[in-house]
């Protein structure tokens, strides 16, 4: 089929079996490699992207549902990779193998963008469907708090 | 290959599932995709809710409540309407799974799944709730607990779809409560659930009980006797210590690799432990 949709801000058409999942047409056909797998069974959060403005699992998505949809991974969050969320994880040393980042960055900003003033624990809900392996939670969380801190700065200007 | 195809109203979707071969309804996919991932399922072709007019509604009257089975679960949770009259729904909807699976997970896909574990069973039986199905020859009604008829089973015939669960908005001063008893905290499934909905009277005795519990049977348990016995009495220690005696004979738990019988049977009962608190005036309402 003839897919047509927005991927980081720009019109993008593929040639696409209808039910082929979307995080093989990221990865695999778009190059898109920043979208991790871990689980492949909805688990584990390292494939969340936004679709229309929500946090979702590529792996439990097929193709054809992200027609005429704006989608955005973790390669479009910032043009130069330098969101705030991303630049607090780096700051706060909250990635060791990386492996989760993607979707831990996914999740928090997508939250923040909508709640500007979280509590710790609202932040350890935002990312309660991500799994890490590595930091114990505690760095990502300082990063999650530390992101809506530079947010409500850039904001005020 | 299979197709994917996205009917744009309840019609043409039916008309799809009468003429295609091995269909399968294609609601947010967290437990059909799972399937098909693990080759449990090999659907012919999808036919998906997404874009099917109304199908994602949540709907206020006078006296219902009614959420349309494509409605993603983040989105009831939060409704003004289901806070206000089905708090005991939304409450058991934020403990499902995680974000992502209750942006993209449906109340259809979550009811068609008829998981003794399904979350939104306990309260959709205490709400005393009905589901409409829509088929060729039209809809027809039924209450949720005569529709689950079994672990995965339901009485949704083939060619038919799940259009819609609603429910009676509870008499104001109703009490809501929903818990769940899992191994952590966030994508947990659970071991023992309950939902429970009653009023307490300006003295404190209750009137009005409902009580669901998951996990501890093939589907939710109810226990009439246990309801009975709570009418109205005051919800002091004593009495809801006779009355979780009462849930642990109405339970039939199994063992499996999350939790023992023994245990399951255990829990049922001391949940009830938890009204207590509201009797004393309390508003037990978590939103
Ligand atoms: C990681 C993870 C964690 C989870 N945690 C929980 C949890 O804590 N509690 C819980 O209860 N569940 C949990 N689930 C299960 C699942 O997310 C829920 O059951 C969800 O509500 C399913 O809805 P869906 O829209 O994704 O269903 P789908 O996967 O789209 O559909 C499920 C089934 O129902 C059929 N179907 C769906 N809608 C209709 C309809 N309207 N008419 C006819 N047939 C229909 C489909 O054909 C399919 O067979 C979890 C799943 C995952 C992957
Ligand atoms: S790969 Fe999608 S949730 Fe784990
Ligand atoms: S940094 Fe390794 S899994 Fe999170």
């Amino acid at each position: 089929m003839k897919l047509e949709f927005t991927l980081n801000s720009a019109k993008v058409t593929v040639e696409t079996a209808p039910d082929r999942r979307l995080i093989d047409l990221l990865r695999e056909d778009l190059g898109l490699t920043g979208t991790k797998e871990g689980c492949g069974t909805g688990e584990c959060g390292a494939c969340t992207i936004r679709v229309q403005g929500e946090t979702k699992l590529a792996c439990l998505m097929l193709a054809a549902q992200v027609q005429g949809c704006d989608v955005v991974t973790i390669e479009g969050l910032d043009p130069a990779g330098h969101h705030p969320v991303q630049e607090a994880f780096t700051g706060s040393g909250a990635v060791q193998c990386g492996f989760c980042t993607p979707g831990m960055i996914m999740s928090l900003s997508t939250y923040l963008a909508a709640h500007p003033d979280p509590a710790p624990e609202k932040i350890r809900e935002a990312v309660s469907g991500n799994l890490c392996r590595c930091t114990g939670y505690q760095k990502i969380v300082d990063a999650g708090l530390a992101a809506a801190r530079a947010l409500k700065e850039a904001h005020r200007g | 290959m299979a197709d994917v195809l996205f009917p744009v109203s309840l019609d043409q979707a039916l008309d799809l599932l009468a003429k295609t071969e091995a269909p399968a309804v294609l609601a947010g996919g967290t437990d059909l995709l799972v399937q098909v991932r693990q080759g449990k399922k090999t659907p012919g072709i999808f036919v998906s809710l997404d874009r099917i007019e109304g199908a994602q509604e949540i709907l206020e009257t006078e006296t219902e409540i009614i959420i349309r089975a494509g409605a993603p679960l983040a989105r009831i949770m939060a409704h003004p309407a289901i806070r206000d009259h089905g708090s005991v729904l939304a409450q058991a909807l934020a403990v499902l799974g995680s974000p992502q699976i209750r942006n993209m997970g449906t109340l259809g896909g979550n009811i068609m799944t008829a998981s003794p574990a399904g979350d939104s069973l306990p309260p959709l039986y205490a709400l005393d709730a009905r589901v409409q199905l829509a088929g060729p020859e039209g809809f027809r009604r039924m209450p949720v607990r005569d529709f689950i008829q079994g672990p995965g089973k339901t009485a949704l015939a083939p060619g038919e779809i799940l259009w819609q669960a609603n429910f009676t908005k509870p008499a104001p001063g109703t009490c809501h409560w929903f818990e769940k008893v899992g191994q952590r905290t966030a994508l947990s499934i659970s071991m023992v659930s309950l939902a429970a909905l009653f009023r307490p009277d300006p003295d404190g005795r209750v009137s009005k009980v409902s009580l669901a519990w998951g996990s501890v049977g093939p589907t939710i348990v109810e226990s009439p006797e246990t309801e009975t016995f709570l009418l109205n009495k005051p919800l002091t220690r004593e009495v809801l210590a006779g009355a979780g005696d009462l849930a642990r004979q109405a339970v039939r738990p199994i063992s499996d690799i999350r939790a023992t019988a023994d245990f399951r049977r255990q829990v049922a009962g001391n949940l009830l432990m938890r009204l207590e608190t509201p009797a004393k005036g309390k508003r037990l309402t978590r939103y």
